[in-house]
C-alpha cells in the first residue's frame, strides 16, 4: 500500500559520507510517505524519520495507547478500604499459569508478602504484593485483563483499627 | 519462487524482512495484532491483515490465527522472524498442511533443537561436548537434579530462548521461589512451562556461531561474542568474537557445521556455546533455528544477506555460497536500545516516543520502527531498536560505536542508551573478550 520503501541503512550512511564533506548542517527529504532528516551533531550526524499514521482500515479498537477497561475505578471509596495499584502497564494475571487457582479470592486473609496477582509488561512477569494485613474483599480486574500503570486491581479490609 | 510473503512479526524484524523480501521482488503481507495496526511496519507492507486482539497469546502467538491470515491473504511462503513461533514445531506443521512455506528448518530439525533437552542430547549424539545438568519434569525432580550439579545453578526453559523463563539460583533456599516464576514466565513466552537444571559456569563467555545449510550442504558465517547480558538478555554482540585462539575459532565453527549436517539442517540457524574463558573449553548450549537478533553483525563483516539467503532455502534453491566464498573482514558490534529503565533495575517502560534522532553515517547501520510519535505497547519486547557499527577493525569500531550512541537521542520512554553508552567507553570492553559477568562487574549509578 505504498510507493517503494524509503531509503536503506546504506542509503542513509552513503548520504551522510557525502554531506559530511559539505558545509551544510541539515538536510531533508519529504516524500508523500515519508521524511527524513540528517543533520550534525557535535562530530556526528543523527537522522530521524517521519511517517504518516496508519489509518485507512485500522479499526477503532485498534488505537494502540489504549489499554484500560475496568481498571481505572476510583481507587478510594470512603470505607477505608486498601486498594493494591498495577505498579506498571501491562498484562494482568490472577493465577500463576492457566487453569491454576487464583492466588487470591474474594474472602482471602493477606498479608504484607502475599502475591495478589502478576503482571506481565514487555514478557517480564512482577508479582505483586498485598502489601497491607487484612482480607480481600474485591477484584477489580479480570484474569488476563489489560491495566495500565496505577490501575486498581483489588480491595482489602485491612485488619485492626 | 515465493511470489507472496506473510510476515508474522512486528517491530524492527517485520521492517528487516519487508525490506530483503520487496528487494527479491515478493509481495509482503503483514499480520498485526490490534495494538500494531498503526505501526512503521504496517505503513512499509504491501499488505496488512489482523491477526488479533493485542496480548501475544491471542495475535503473534496464535498458530490459528496466523494460519488462518495467511490463507486468507493467499500467502505462499511465511517468514516468522524472531521468538513468537520461529521456532515452533507445531506451527510449521500446521503451515505444512495449508500449503505454506516455512521460512526456517523442517519441523524434525525445529522438534530437536526446539526443546533444548532434546538439543543436548542430539548435540552429544553429534559429538558437541554439553554442561552438566539434564531434565526436571516437576519440582521434586528440580530439587534431585540440583543436588546433583550444585549452586549457582540456572533453571531454563525447555521451549525457551531470549533469556526468558531462565532463572539463576544461589543458594538452595531460593530454589521453590524461583522455579514458579521461571515456570509462570515460560509459559508466558512459549506456552509450555517445563525447565530443566543446568550447572552455572561463571566465567564463560557466550560465543556462538552462524550457520546456512540447504539440508544438503552447511556451511558457517563465523563466530559472534553475545557474552554482555544482563538477566540473561542480550545488550550487546559483535562479530567476530575478539580474542578467541585459531584453534579454538576452527574447533567451535567446525563443531557448529557438524550439527547443522548431523540435522540435514534447512535454512540459518546458530549454534551457540559457552567457552570457558580459562582454556577456552567449550560446551554446546543450544541452537537457535531462526533468524537471530544479532544476525546485522555477521551481515556486516561477510556481505551476505543472512534473510535473503532464509528466503532462498525457503523457495528450495540449493546454496548459492561455499564456504570459500565466506570472507570475514573487519569487525561489528551492535547494541540493543530497549525501552527499559536500567537505572531502575531495567523496568519496562512502555509509552509514546516523542524523539528519535538515531545515528547516522558511514558505517552505521540502524535496525529501527521507532520514529517520532510511535508507541511502544507493553504486550512485547522492549527492543526498540538497533545501533550496528563496522570498522576495519576491533578499535576502529568500538571508537565508532561510542561516536554514534552520542549522538543517539530518544525521548518520551526511558531508554537502555546511556547504559550502553557507558558500556562503550568501559575499559574492560575496549580491551575485548569480556566473560558473563562483565555486568555485574559494573557500578550501577
Amino acid at each position: 500500500m505504498t510507493a517503494g520503501l524509503p531509503l536503506t541503512p546504506e542509503d542513509v550512511a552513503e548520504i551522510v559520507a557525502i554531506l559530511d564533506r559539505t558545509p551544510y548542517e541539515r538536510f531533508e527529504i519529504g516524500l508523500s510517505h515519508y521524511k527524513l532528516s540528517v543533520s550534525r551533531s557535535g562530530s556526528g550526524w543523527v537522522q530521524s524519520w517521519e511517517w504518516p499514521e496508519r489509518t485507512e482500515d485500522s479499526t477503532p479498537a485498534a488505537a494502540s495507547d489504549r489499554f484500560t477497561p475496568a481498571a481505572t475505578l476510583p481507587p478510594a471509596d470512603g470505607e477505608n478500604l486498601h486498594v493494591v495499584l498495577a505498579p506498571l502497564p501491562g498484562t494482568f494475571y490472577r493465577a500463576p499459569q492457566p487453569g491454576a487457582p487464583p492466588f487470591v479470592e474474594v474472602g482471602d486473609r493477606v498479608g504484607m508478602e502475599t502475591v495478589i496477582g502478576i503482571i506481565e509488561t514487555m514478557k517480564l512477569m512482577s508479582p505483586v504484593h498485598a502489601g497491607i494485613t487484612g482480607i480481600v474483599v474485591a477484584i477489580l480486574v479480570d484474569n488476563a485483563g489489560a491495566v495500565d500503570a496505577q490501575a486498581a486491581l483489588i480491595r482489602i479490609q485491612p485488619d485492626g483499627p | 519462487m515465493i511470489h507472496r510473503l506473510f510476515i508474522a512479526n512486528r517491530g524492527e524484524i517485520a521492517l528487516r524482512v519487508i525490506r530483503t523480501a520487496r528487494r527479491l521482488g515478493m509481495t509482503t503481507i503483514l499480520g498485526a495484532s490490534a495494538a500494531d495496526l498503526t505501526s512503521l511496519p504496517t505503513c512499509l507492507a504491501d499488505e496488512v491483515v489482523g491477526i488479533g486482539p493485542a496480548p501475544s497469546s491471542t495475535s503473534y502467538l496464535s498458530i490459528d490465527n496466523i494460519v488462518a491470515a495467511a490463507r486468507q491473504a493467499r500467502a505462499d511462503a511465511l517468514h516468522p522472524g524472531y521468538g513468537f513461533l520461529s521456532e515452533n514445531a507445531a506451527f510449521a506443521q500446521a503451515l505444512g498442511i495449508a500449503g505454506i512455506r516455512f521460512t526456517g528448518p523442517d519441523v524434525v530439525s525445529l522438534q530437536a533443537m526446539g526443546d533444548k533437552l532434546m538439543a543436548r542430547r542430539i548435540g552429544a549424539e553429534a559429538g558437541l561436548p554439553v554442561v552438566p545438568g539434564g531434565e526436571a519434569a516437576d519440582r521434586e525432580a528440580v530439587h534431585r537434579r540440583a543436588a546433583d550439579t550444585g549452586y549457582p545453578l540456572l533453571l531454563k526453559a525447555v521451549a525457551g530462548g531470549g533469556g526468558r523463563g531462565m532463572k539463576k539460583v544461589e543458594r538452595p533456599g531460593d530454589l521453590d521461589h524461583q522455579i514458579d516464576l521461571a515456570m509462570a514466565e515460560a509459559r508466558a513466552a512459549f506456552g509450555d512451562p517445563r525447565i530443566y537444571v543446568e550447572r552455572f559456569i561463571g566465567h564463560g563467555r557466550h560465543v556462538e556461531v552462524q550457520v546456512l545449510s540447504d539440508g544438503q550442504r552447511a556451511i558457517h558465517l563465523g563466530t559472534r561474542d553475545c557474552s554482555i547480558q544482563r538477566r540473561f538478555q542480550k545488550l550487546v554482540e559483535e562479530a567476530p568474537a575478539p580474542g578467541l585462539p585459531a584453534a579454538v575459532h576452527d574447533a567451535l565453527t567446525a563443531a557448529a557445521v557438524r550439527l547443522a549436517r548431523h540435522l540435514h539442517y534447512r535454512g540459518a540457524g546458530t549454534v551457540e556455546f559457552l567457552v570457558d574463558c580459562d582454556g577456552f573449553e567449550f560446551y554446546f548450549l543450544e541452537m537457535n533455528a531462526r533468524i537471530q537478533v544479532e544476525h546485522p553483525v555477521t551481515e556486516a563483516i561477510t556481505g551476505i544477506d543472512l534473510v535473503e539467503q532464509q528466503l532462498l532455502v525457503a523457495e528450495g534453491q540449493p546454496l548459492g555460497i561455499t564456504q570459500d566464498h565466506v570472507k570475514c573482514s573487519g569487525h561489528a558490534i551492535e547494541v540493543r536500545i530497549n525501552a527499559e529503565d536500567w537505572r531502575r533495575d531495567f523496568r519496562p517502560c512502555p509509552g509514546r516516543v516523542s524523539r528519535a534522532c538515531w545515528p547516522a553515517g558511514p558505517g552505521i547501520r540502524v535496525d529501527t520502527h521507532i520514529a517520532r510519535g510511535s508507541v511502544v505497547p507493553p504486550y512485547y519486547d522492549s527492543l526498540l531498536g538497533k545501533v550496528i557499527v563496522a570498522g576495519s577493525n576491533r578499535s576502529e569500531t568500538v571508537a565508532r560505536l561510542g561516536e554514534a550512541l552520542e549522538c543517539l537521542d530518544i525521548q518520551g520512554v526511558q531508554t537502555t542508551a546511556g547504559l550502553q553508552r557507558r558500556i562503550a567507553a568501559d575499559p574492560r570492553f575496549l580491551a575485548g573478550g569480556v566473560d558473563t559477568r562483565f555486568f555485574e562487574g559494573m557500578g550501577h549509578d
